[in-house]
């Protein structure tokens, strides 16, 4: 694949060397002409300076025959504006966005640009997971965002306790993928019974996930 | 006799500033941001608006500036890229009804007026301006000095 990185700080830097050693045609775009030479040291001819927010910087380097782009500057309007213009103009297929501020995730979604990764979301979400019980954690996003992968984890009241898989009625649209017990991933068939502080991890449709949270959780 | 509008206007720089103070000057409600508060003394100190300080991509500021109630937003900061950001947040999030900003990069002018941004690309105005004026050519229709042509704007 041609990967275009867009940003050539640790993220974009290590991103890059990955990506190399993975065998992919890479393009690492920095704009700060130290930081390129420097980056260039290391990387050779995968670098290349400039800025990715300049449309004439993407014709040059070769933006429509891209892959993928990922957009990992510190500033959530330039890596904003890298993708726009990577899916818009370049019809690049996939455009991937650092987003700093989580609250900038909104926008990023609602203009098309789906695939976003906020460190702050995840390490926030990792916390949470550790400390919530019966309360429905986003595991990963899929897609549009529209389905998502999410982790339950069975408190002492949560409702269906003692119950098997087939007894329990869950919302339409969810299903169960896997259940987590002492480390072990069981997979689900009509039997397997749920026991406290299993990790239930299912498929559902964002719209379904509160429903989902009063089948495991129980409502509050 | 035209209405009162509700204004909000991101960037007190030179044309932020001359902005806020026509049309606060003519009864309308103007609002203000910027993150840093020197630039306010561009209004004087006779400025009936408001002003607000802080980031102009961020929900609760924009929230404080009144963008809920605004008829028209306007994003005049020195970065092309805030200015695009924030009216698209303008526009999809608070559905403000008006929504312009000016882009000095000519391409980038012409891309997000292709999506259905109103940008007003200062370059290329003062440019043809100018050159008309090098020309003896009678300044003329402001539309043609507004439109954007991606050929022309290659250099």
């Amino acid at each position: 694949m041609y990967v275009i990185v867009a940003g050539g700080g640790k993220i974009g830097h290590y991103l890059t060397r990955a990506l190399l050693d993975a065998n992919h045609e890479v393009l690492l775009v920095e704009k700060d002409r130290g930081r390129a030479d420097y980056l260039a040291e290391e990387l050779g001819e995968a670098v290349a300076r400039g800025d990715a927010c300049e449309v004439r910087t993407m014709r040059e380097i070769g933006m429509e025959r891209a892959d993928v782009v990922v957009a990992v500057t510190g500033e959530d309007e330039d890596n904003l504006v890298i993708c726009q213009m990577a899916k818009l103009r370049f019809r690049v297929p996939r455009a991937i966005a650092r987003v700093n501020n989580p609250e900038n995730v909104d926008i990023f979604q609602r203009l098309g640009i789906d695939t976003t990764v906020s460190s702050t979301k995840i390490i926030f979400n990792l916390i949470e997971q550790q400390i919530e019980t019966n309360e429905v954690i986003l595991l990963a996003p899929l897609q549009r965002g529209n389905i998502e992968i999410v982790e339950v984890d069975l408190g002492p009241d949560s409702p269906v306790l003692g119950k098997r898989i087939g007894q329990v009625i869950l919302p339409n649209e969810t299903l169960v993928i896997s259940i987590v017990r002492d480390g072990h991933a069981i997979l689900p068939n009509i039997d397997v019974d749920f026991r406290q502080g299993d990790s239930v991890i299912a498929l559902v449709t964002a719209e379904r996930e509160t429903q989902l949270r009063d089948v495991f959780g129980g409502v509050r | 006799m035209s209405e009162s509008k509700n204004v909000v206007i991101l960037g007190c720089g030179r044309i932020g500033a001359t902005l806020a103070r026509s049309m606060a000057k003519e009864g309308h409600n103007v609002s203000i941001i910027d993150r840093n508060n020197d630039a306010f003394r561009r209004l004087g100190i006779d400025f009936p608006g408001n002003k607000i300080l802080g980031n102009g991509i961020d929900d609760a500021v924009l929230k404080k500036a009144g963008i809920e109630k605004a008829d028209a937003f306007v994003a005049v900061t020195n970065g092309d890229n805030t200015n695009i950001m924030s009216v698209q947040i303008a526009k999809e999030k608070f559905k403000v009804p008006q929504v312009i900003t000016r882009i000095y990069d000519p391409i980038r002018a012409c891309a997000y007026r292709e999506l259905g941004i109103e940008t007003i690309c200062t370059t290329m105005i003062g440019a043809r301006l100018i050159k008309d004026h090098i020309m003896g050519i009678e300044l003329g229709n402001m539309a043609e000095y507004c439109a954007l042509s991606d050929d022309e704007a290659v250099l």
